[in-house]
């Protein structure tokens, strides 16, 4: 009779967005993928490989930018490092495709990846080991990012610190992270990072049908940590969250301890990020600690602010659209491209301050007539 | 006497009120930038009075309710929860774990949420962030809600997000989020405050009936209402107690009149 709170884990992972966006993403997936391989490169309707690898990039990015909007959106929590935890995923996979080269280098050495024979390295650093078998590679993925997260959010939580200043040190997180993998002594091959890739797991990162996997791949994973994302928001813990979001006092004297909270709810955020690192290098086949700049991180909160926050799949269209944007201006005028992004944060915050979900939102609950806006249909939109 | 492992009985088996006396503050100071905001506070609640606590601005009333809490440190004193809890060595969320609660002087509601879900958010359950994940509402829990609703007249009102509401509203959910985690010491802060006279009269009903079940200790300007619900009435003044009565005893207080209506009136 009454909405008394989600109770099957149907209801909480579903809803009506979650199935349009899940069939969108699902749709546009199989098309595209089919599109390249089945239909012949001079007809219209071929996708170019090229397509996929944009797209499948595109994913990447959604991805983070709904890692961003899961402790932005919800917690309130102004992260403007998660590019850190991007890239380290990136970097983890960008060793282990390092390793995959092996004699095929320019120097050939079967041991030492190109750059560490340039450096007259003798031995591989002990940090390398075990980054050539892919499991291993991929756990190094998640455990070094989602580590930073918990210590950092840990240290930073538990001190109370909040606002602006989180900002700042987040900010300050990826900007060091940047130095020290600027470094050749770091052994992540300084300025020029990783690159030159050959294969993941033995499949040619070159081939069509790769990088249809790794695009497919992408957009899998873009779906489930929507759908854990939901699962987490439906929860009370997803109210717990919104309201130390709200109002932190008033959550700890109802007994919750808001720190350990936020500190989970981080890590959780980081892993996404991870992720979304990890399946970006394969397909745009570099990783350099240009990834870890501050600038990439503001951009991210961009998509997010632009796409509208507090819904997740509004930061997925943000990131989908910015990006979108940006490949085409920076083929018209390269150097403008910065002033665009600065302009579009500006007007968007000034003008729709719920970003295109927002409208989209509103749009629907005129369709649907007045009446709505009381109830939380809105906010589980 | 606060040994760890005194307090963690303690926490399972309740309070220690053998001697009637729920909340011990003895000698608090707390001072701000060299501004004394208490000064050598020393008060006693019994076990399940309704004790008004009044006082000008600046009195020290809300750093009070502060340091009860664990939102603010204090520089020398005491404060017990029964015989044996110290209050002072533990956090705002293991506070509200033993039973204090607490009620903003600003109404302070999760306003992007129901009124229902506000007063899921403050049921006494487990709090930790693996069960919440997975935390459902029994049967129990959303009568015990429900009843709530309707002791503080919101039914009607239990979909609407809580930022829709009235400030008296507001004001009542927030009385209802302490009612439903079954507190048993409800520190209430300015309950009505912008309430029209009808609402008054309700709340004074209500945290009337509370006492004895409960232990409720008010602050509130509003003397009518402070008259209408007090049996025991502290007056705080410049961070201490000035003095303790009933109402009567209260009015006819010399030291009282004197800091309120100054020493001219005294002297007439």
């Amino acid at each position: 009779m009454l909405r008394q709170g989600p109770d099957s884990i149907f209801e909480r992972i579903g809803g009506r967005n979650t199935t349009i966006f899940l069939g969108i993403l699902l749709s546009l997936t199989v098309l595209a993928a089919l599109g390249n391989l089945l239909i012949p490169a001079d007809s219209a309707l071929h996708v170019s490989t090229y397509t996929i690898t944009l797209l499948g990039k595109y994913l990447c990015y959604a991805l983070l930018a709904l890692s961003v909007d899961v402790i932005w959106g919800y917690c309130g929590i102004l992260s403007l490092g998660h590019g850190a935890f991007f890239a380290l995923g990136g970097y983890a996979m960008g060793m282990y495709l390092m390793r995959q080269i092996g004699t095929r280098g320019v120097y050939g050495n079967a041991e030492l990846p190109d750059f560490m024979v340039f450096l007259n390295w003798t031995e591989l650093p002990w940090y390398w080991y075990g980054m050539n078998n892919f499991g291993f590679a991929m756990l190094m993925a998640l455990l070094v990012p989602g580590l930073l997260a918990f210590v950092f959010g840990w240290l930073a939580f538990r001190s109370r610190v909040t606002g602006v200043y989180l900002s700042i040190m987040t900010q300050a997180l990826t900007y060091a992270l940047m130095l020290a993998f600027f470094r050749n002594e770091m052994g992540f091959g300084g300025n020029n990072g990783l690159t030159d890739f050959k294969d993941i797991l033995g499949f040619n990162l070159q081939s069509d049908s790769t990088r249809v996997t790794l695009f497919v791949l992408s957009a899998l994973f873009l779906g489930l940590a929507y759908l854990c994302s939901q699962f987490l928001m439906r929860s009370r813990l997803g109210r717990v969250i919104l309201a130390v979001r709200d109002s932190e006092a008033r959550a700890r004297f109802l007994g919750y301890r808001t720190e350990r909270y936020k500190v989970w709810l981080f890590v959780y955020s980081a892993l996404l990020a991870a992720i979304a690192g990890a399946l970006y290098v394969p397909q745009v086949g570099i990783i350099n600690p240009g990834e870890f700049a501050p600038l990439n991180s503001i951009e991210v909160v961009v998509w997010v602010a632009l796409g509208g926050r507090n819904t997740l799949y509004g930061a997925v269209l943000g990131a989908l659209l910015v990006n979108y944007a940006k490949t085409r201006f920076t083929a018209l005028i390269p150097e403008g491209w910065i002033f665009i992004l600065g302009a579009m944060f500006v007007l968007v915050t000034i003008f729709m301050p719920k970003g295109i979900a927002g409208l989209l939102q509103r749009r629907r609950k005129e369709q649907n007539g007045s009446g709505s806006s009381l109830t939380t249909q809105e906010r589980h939109a | 006497m606060s040994s760890p492992e005194l307090g963690l009985r303690h926490k399972e088996t309740g309070i220690d009120v053998s001697h009637d006396i729920i909340l011990y503050i003895e000698g608090l100071s707390v001072s701000f930038d060299g501004f004394k905001a208490l000064n050598d506070l020393s008060l006693y609640i019994r076990n399940g009075e309704l004790r008004c606590l009044i006082g000008a601005n600046g009195a020290g009333k809300t750093t009070l309710m502060d340091v009860i809490t664990g939102k603010t440190a204090c520089d020398r004193g005491s404060v017990y929860l029964g015989q044996s809890i110290n209050l002072l060595e533990r956090s705002e969320p293991e506070i509200a774990a033993l039973g204090i609660g607490r009620k903003f002087q600003k109404p302070t509601v999760f306003e992007a949420q129901t009124v229902f879900e506000n007063l899921e958010l403050a049921l006494k359950t487990h709090k930790g962030v693996w069960r919440t994940l997975f935390a459902r509402l029994d049967s129990a829990q959303r009568d015990r809600i429900n009843h709530v609703l309707k002791t503080i007249g919101l039914e009607k009102q239990r979909h609407m997000l809580a930022g829709a509401l009235s400030h008296g509203q507001k004001q009542w959910l927030e009385i209802g989020m302490l009612l439903v985690s079954e507190p048993r010491l409800m520190l209430v802060d300015e309950p009505v405050a912008g309430m029209t006279a009808q609402e008054t009269e309700r709340t004074a009903e209500l945290l009337t009936s509370l006492a004895g079940e409960r232990t409720v200790v008010v602050v509130e300007h509003d003397m009518a209402f402070v008259r209408s619900i007090a049996r025991t009435v502290t007056v705080l003044h410049q961070g201490s107690v000035l003095a303790e009565g009933t109402m009567d005893e209260i009015q006819n207080n010399r030291e009282v009149i004197e800091v309120y209506l100054g020493k001219e009136a005294v002297a007439a």
